[in-house]
């Protein structure tokens, strides 16, 4: 069997005296849509924040493409080609949509902070040139060319959803993080977030869902990973999930 | 006499200005105030006077001032804020940067003396009257200096991605490095440029009034904090309108009522500003939620 790309060992995670995590092991492997479910506090948030430097294990070992992460800061993550969205949107809402989704593209702009105060003043590089391209380019890809200019804060519910997922794409990421992305969506809008998952990972795009809307769940991926109080009580194919025991135990209470 | 003044006060406030966007643009990164800030400002019209005083030509002057400030700046970046931004509270950066500022006040006092001192004109202005106002070619060179600066600012915050990068930090600093900024950096980057900006002030205040002293960052780094107040905490554009504002009205009340009473109307405006609008002239655009 080859390297999982992401793989975290014994992870464990407390808020006080609230253990969130407790020692979660778990494997995700190259190419796929892995799909992590569990009730609400299950730990699936903190697991998210855990990979990507948003916050710091108290113990466990988190590997990424073979390398241990775990210690880095979180745009040294980023640059390694793991990004995320979030349960509740987070875009730079004084900015418009372009500009979100450029500073996704920041990493990926060679010479770093640095190079612009070094360079000719204010004359665009040709890498910020061909960053504004492919910043419209993943635009068009998430439906809201037409939007580019518009304050992130002027977009519909759906489209800053698509906006957040576009912005961590332009950092071309090798794992894709999403966390919760239909939350609040309407069955149409919901439906065109699954032609954009899927579109996604064809694209080569590792796929780490967090998500309650079990139709999505059961369509999109190919593997799903149960949590429950900080630790995985089951994973299986999603067909086998549903009929899973343990998984109706945690989900309807006992 | 009205006009007279208010190009006055513009150039002065244009100075203000200057420093005032240095607090907003460091508040804006860190939701923390710098209070050697006005420091930084004096420290940089003295490098301006050595320079000045060693024959250097006054646009050697001004750039020389503004990459000491600059420098300073990360040093102070270094020393009073980072080992303490993580662990520390709110106050602590508040008295590390007075122990800053207090121990560069001493130091420019060893060097430099504790009276103030002359700066030399950068050039012998001439006087051009246009009907009633007349302007100093040395006033129209603080004025258009202080302006290109901002103008500057500006263009480099709106449009570059390091500019970007600065604004996401103001907005967020957790998801802007989720987002692959690298944060640390993007603060380090604000500390140069808005020490750089103070230290641009520094020379340009040191011009028109011709002299100064250890302590007068002091006052200017107070009205500066104020200012950043007016426009709007974290606002670079507020800081700007700001800046011009609190200067003309210095300016007007030297001209019309009392010069010794400059401060006290200043901040009795600010005040009465910041009562009818108590979040500042243009609100709280470039603050972190």
């Amino acid at each position: 069997m080859s390297e999982p790309l992401l793989a975290v060992d014994r992870l464990s995670r407390s808020f006080g005296t609230l253990v969130v995590l407790a020692g979660l092991d778990l494997s995700v492997a190259a190419g796929g849509i892995h799909a992590i479910i569990g009730p609400n506090g299950a730990g699936k948030t903190t697991f998210f924040n855990l990979v990507t430097g948003a916050l710091s294990p108290d113990s466990g070992r988190i590997r990424f493409g073979g390398s241990d992460i775990g210690h880095l800061p979180a745009y040294r993550r980023t640059a390694l080609g793991i990004c995320r969205t979030f349960q509740n949107i987070r875009l730079f809402g004084s900015m418009t949509a372009l500009e979100n989704v450029l500073l996704g593209l920041h990493c990926r702009t060679r010479g770093g902070l640095l190079a612009p105060l070094l360079d000719v003043p204010f004359r665009r590089s040709s890498g910020e040139v061909a960053a504004r391209a492919r910043a419209v380019a993943v635009l068009e890809m998430v439906g809201l060319a037409a939007k580019a200019h518009q304050s992130a804060v002027e977009l519909s519910y759906g489209e800053q959803r698509r906006l957040e997922i576009a912005r961590a794409l332009a950092s071309a990421p090798r794992l894709l993080l999403l966390d919760e992305p239909s939350a609040g969506m309407n069955p149409q809008e919901t439906l065109e977030l699954e032609a954009l998952i899927t579109q996604v990972n064809r694209r080569g795009v590792t796929i780490l869902l967090i998500e309650h809307k079990m139709s999505l769940v059961m369509k999109v991926s190919k593997i799903v990973t149960v949590l429950n109080f900080g630790q995985k009580i089951a994973e299986a194919a999603p067909a086998e999930i549903q009929r899973d025991p343990r998984v109706i135990e945690a989900y309807l209470g006992s | 006499m009205f006009v007279q003044q208010l190009v006055n006060g513009l150039m002065l406030g244009g100075a203000y200005a200057l420093v005032a966007i240095g607090y907003t643009l460091i508040f804006g990164v860190l939701n923390l105030l710098h209070l050697a800030h006005g420091d930084i400002f004096m420290v940089g019209a003295y490098v301006g006077l050595a320079l000045a005083l060693a024959g250097f030509p006054p646009w050697a002057t001004l750039g020389g001032a503004m990459l000491a400030a600059a420098a300073l700046g990360v040093v102070v970046e270094r020393v009073a804020f980072r080992p303490v931004r993580s662990r520390g509270s709110h106050v602590t950066p508040l008295m590390t940067t007075i122990a800053v500022g207090l121990v560069l006040q001493h130091v420019v006092v060893k060097i430099f003396g504790a009276e103030p001192v002359a700066f030399p004109a950068p050039f012998a202005a001439a006087a051009l009257a246009l009907g009633p106002v007349t302007l100093s070619t040395l006033q129209l060179l603080i004025l258009g200096t202080s302006v290109a600066l901002m103008a500057l600012l500006e263009l480099f915050l709106r449009s570059t991605p390091t500019g970007m990068a600065i604004r996401a930090t103001a907005e967020n600093p957790t998801v802007a490095g989720l987002m692959g900024i690298n944060v640390s950096l993007a603060i380090v980057i604000t500390f140069a440029i808005a020490s750089a900006l103070a230290g641009a002030a520094g020379v340009l205040l040191a011009w028109n009034f011709t002299g100064l002293s250890p302590f007068f960052g002091v006052k200017v780094g107070l009205k500066g904090l104020a200012i950043m107040l007016l426009g709007g905490l974290g606002n670079v554009t507020g800081a700007m309108v700001g800046g011009l504002v609190i200067g003309v009205v210095e300016a007007l009340s030297v001209g019309y009522l009392e010069s010794s009473y400059r401060d006290a109307f200043a901040f009795a405006v600010m005040i009465l500003i910041l009562l009818a609008r108590p979040t500042g002239l243009l609100g709280a655009r470039l603050q972190s939620g």
